[in-house]
């Protein structure tokens, strides 16, 4: 085997050809799941009327709470912007802030989704109470999965770029997540406009 | 601590226990064989944590293959109980065995033989056929295979432990809900299915990708084999499709586990909207499986007929209007639901459109054959075979693309009769081709071609005498999934011939199983030492059978359609000594797929049973092991060029 350091320009080819197709390869998978969130809005649209006598969206919809909510998930796809740009100008500590700070956004959108969810369950709203709720809540909560996940991911990376620095892998990972974090914020918006404000409508 | 499982789960019908004690009778044999042979750590390092595309291909077929046996098992219990359970007689499988065994037949068949064939020699063939060294993602191309394990263990524990789901293939509710399926056979139905289709997910994304980016300098999208293009098809419906049944399945779960209300028939659920879901995945999922099985017949058809493919262009063009019309036609298959005229003249119209580009395809290979030199080998045989089965049951589809004759024909046997002609007649016939057709560029020797030809004539023969009086029955009136049926009906002949022609198939499979013993017992006769044993037009026989794990010392460079042919037609098949090879970059070997897959069994698991604690311990572990991996940075290495010029030394003193 022979040692890296001698290969490296033919590595660097190499890093980049790998790069340019992790990326293509997530793109790929981002639009599969725009797939999986379509089944379940359409699920959504077909099951709303479903409330068989329990509370429609009208009855409980905060229309200033979801705002707020959707401030902050917008906030922190913006965070998550300039921590790419400060990325590709390698000024590591800029980048580690950035990051800190769209992760905390996202935590403080998940603690908002949570209490809206244990509020609805607490009063008798769960998912099991109408068809219409079970996919209020699994559309929703689908989303707050994976910026739950979404948010578990850039914590490794964060401590990844602590200790490792901006490699050409951390990069090609947080191009990916970027994708990732902004396809979320597309996908809220969908959710925000077809679930929240045509709700109340 | 065990959640639902106690000891009332290892079933007590004579049957199953049979099939039990046959189970660990093999397993014991294959570790026990480990263990004579001292062959763990080989097994280990060499074939479980692999990521050579090569054996990962070879794993997905070979056990393709166990599973092909165990739901053709199935299928001569339904036959054997329809002739025995006439009038008064019951038969020998009750009515709860016998559901199951049913529903286990179709999603073996599908999920379990079929899917694991396809990938299996899409696995073996594409890196080769476009002149790469590997898939794009090699270690996520082992995690697929090892998800899809998870199922095939899931599917089989449902066996031993439980029981497995009594409501037909596609677990239609409100059948499938809690309230009329209580036991676990539903969630072992939900989770073998659901854990294997993330791994087929996954596998979608990493050929797309292949094919898009990996392809060898002058390979334009133009220039691509058939068979990479009616891939590259299927992968985009994996793509596009397997979401949606990730998405019907999860919400199945959600209804058991929780007590939702999305498919349930009260509290203003709707299971029409499970049965459109599942069939917007499933109406595709069939064209996944005939794709690639087109692109082999197009492979094939050109290398036996020895001519240039007839129209390649609208072969393309074909493939992608299939690709595109697969998923507006998926309310066919409940045109009973009632949506109205319009809505089933619309999906009705659009499936028989299908026919148009099938039929051009179809053409397609006769013009081939026209004025070719054939050469009737085995893969060919197939690919006539196919012909004539696959345009019998086409027919009958458009038949019942006809809203009106739907309505009689809906749930009979006569449809059962037509997806296994297309299934069998379509895909299987083609993976067959393509597995005597590729298995000397992988393994290094041919098949024997006597005890293939007679598999190949049992399996035709077989299919039609016991297919074609299904389609009479189901004119007769007689539904899909009876274990039991009156003596007045005049069933009874038709279902005798209908058994008789499954055991044609029976003696088929066996004849098979001799062809594979015979050849190897006979491989030094029909070794392959030059890397194109059926002189071959695309670029997997330009290197040598078997290939080293690299593939391709010099990658080469593509002018033409069909460029191995193009090659040998300027002489130039082979780099020609002295050489200059580079240093190679390779993936390194990784358990991390068979840890993360060994995680999600404990997740799939637990949720079967209700044991969270096992559920919270998977999930853990999938995240670590997932991080772990992330954090990995050690996951290639260099194969330096004096190494692959010592390989390449030894493959040319064997091969001349």
């Amino acid at each position: 085997m022979l040692d890296n350091q001698a290969n490296a320009p033919m590595h660097n080819t190499h890093a980049q050809a790998e790069r340019e197709k992790v990326v293509f390869g997530f793109w790929v998978y981002i639009m599969s799941d725009c797939v999986l969130f379509a089944s379940l809005f359409a699920t959504y649209a077909v099951l709303q009327g479903g409330t068989f006598g329990g509370p429609s969206g009208k009855d409980f919809f905060s229309l200033p709470f979801v705002l707020i909510e959707t401030v902050i998930l917008l906030t922190s796809s913006f965070t998550c912007g300039l921590a790419m740009l400060a990325a590709y100008g390698k000024r590591v500590r800029t980048l580690l802030v950035l990051l800190a700070v769209t992760l905390l956004l996202g935590i403080a959108f998940l603690g908002m989704e949570f209490t809206e969810f244990s509020h609805l369950i607490s009063e008798g709203h769960g998912p099991g109470r109408s068809a219409f709720l079970s996919s209020f809540f699994a559309l929703v909560g689908t989303h707050g999965l994976h910026v739950f996940l979404g948010s578990l991911w850039l914590l490794v990376l964060i401590v990844q770029i602590f200790f490792r620095g901006v490699t050409p892998m951390i990069l090609s990972k947080l191009s990916c997540f970027s994708l990732f974090w902004h396809f979320l914020d597309i996908i809220w918006i969908f959710l925000f406009t077809l679930v929240y404000l045509m709700g109340v409508l | 601590m065990f959640g639902k499982l106690t000891l009332e789960a290892i079933p007590h019908d004579p049957v199953i226990l049979a099939a039990m004690a046959f189970m660990a009778l093999g397993g014991l044999g294959v570790v026990g064989a480990l263990f004579y042979f001292k062959r763990w750590k080989w097994l280990w390092t060499e074939w479980l944590t692999s990521v050579d595309h090569k054996k990962i291909g070879i794993m997905y077929i070979l056990v393709s293959f166990v599973m092909l046996l165990r739901g053709f098992t199935d299928a001569l219990m339904m036959r054997s109980q329809q002739v025995l359970a006439v009038g008064d007689a019951v038969g020998y499988l009750p009515p709860d065995h016998y559901d199951q065994i049913f529903t286990a037949h179709g999603v073996i068949m599908i999920f379990f033989v079929a899917m694991p064939f396809m990938f299996g020699l899409l696995n073996l063939i594409v890196p080769l056929q476009i002149g790469a060294r590997d898939v794009a993602f090699p270690f996520l191309n082992s995690l697929s295979f090892w998800l899809f394990m998870v199922g095939v263990v899931l599917m089989n524990l449902s066996l031993v432990l439980g029981e497995f789901a009594r409501t037909g293939w596609l677990a239609y509710p409100p059948l499938s809900e809690l309230a009329y399926s209580p036991g676990v056979g539903v969630d072992y139905y939900i989770w073998a299915i659901q854990i294997s289709g993330i791994g087929t997910l996954l596998s979608g994304i990493n050929f797309l990708v292949t094919i898009l980016k990996m392809r060898a300098p002058g390979m334009t999208l133009m220039r691509m084999p058939v068979f990479i293009w009616t891939t590259l098809s299927s992968m985009v419906l994996v793509i596009f499709a397997f979401p949606i049944l990730t998405v019907t399945l999860g919400l199945l779960f959600l209804d058991r586990f929780f007590g939702m209300h999305f498919f349930t028939s009260d509290f203003g659920g709707n299971p029409m909207m499970y049965v459109n879901l599942i069939w917007a995945w499933g109406h595709p999922e069939v064209y996944i499986l005939i794709l690639p099985s087109f692109g082999i017949f197009s492979e094939v058809v050109a290398t036996f007929a020895q001519k240039r493919l007839f129209g390649y262009t609208t072969m393309i063009w074909a493939t992608i209007a299939i690709m595109l019309l697969s998923f507006i036609v998926w309310l066919h298959h409940f045109f009973t639901m009632g949506a109205g005229a319009n809505v089933n003249a619309f999906f009705g119209i659009m499936t028989m459109i299908i026919a148009v580009p099938t039929g051009v395809k179809v053409f397609n290979w006769l013009f081939t054959m026209f004025h070719g030199r054939i050469i009737f080998s085995t893969p060919m045989l197939w690919t006539i075979g196919f012909l004539a089965t696959f345009t019998v049951g086409g027919m009958t589809g458009v038949l019942m693309a006809v809203p009106g004759v739907d309505f009689q024909l809906h749930n009979s046997l006569f449809l059962v009769a037509h997806f296994h002609n297309v299934i069998i007649g379509g895909v299987l016939f083609g993976y067959f081709a393509g597995f005597i057709y590729w298995f000397p560029k992988i393994i290094g020797f041919r098949l024997n071609e006597r005890w293939g030809k007679r598999a190949f004539w049992c399996w035709v023969t077989g299919s039609f005498v016991a297919f074609i009086p299904l389609y009479i029955l189901g004119m007769m009136g007689m539904t899909r999934r009876l274990n039991d049926y009156g003596s007045t009906e005049g069933w009874y002949p038709f279902l005798v011939i209908a058994g008789i022609g499954a055991v044609i198939i029976a003696v088929g499979i066996l004849f098979q199983i001799i062809q594979m013993i015979v050849s190897i017992k006979e491989r030094k006769q029909n070794i392959d030492t030059t890397g194109d044993p059926w002189n071959g037009r695309t670029l997997e026989w330009s290197t040598a059978s078997p290939p080293p794990f690299y593939n391709f010392a010099i990658i080469p460079t593509v002018h033409d359609r069909d460029a191995f042919w193009e090659m040998k037609q300027r002489g130039d098949v082979r780099p020609q000594p002295p050489l200059h090879y580079e240093d190679i970059h390779m993936p390194k070997n990784t358990a991390m797929g068979i840890i993360i897959a060994g995680f999600t069994f404990f997740v799939g698991f637990g949720l079967i049973w209700h044991m969270m604690w096992l559920v919270v311990v998977g999930l853990v572990g999938v995240i670590a092991s997932v991080i772990v991996r992330a954090c990995d940075q050690d996951t290639a290495y260099y194969v330096p060029a004096a190494e692959v010029a010592r390989i390449e030394g030894a493959i040319n003193a064997r091969m001349l």
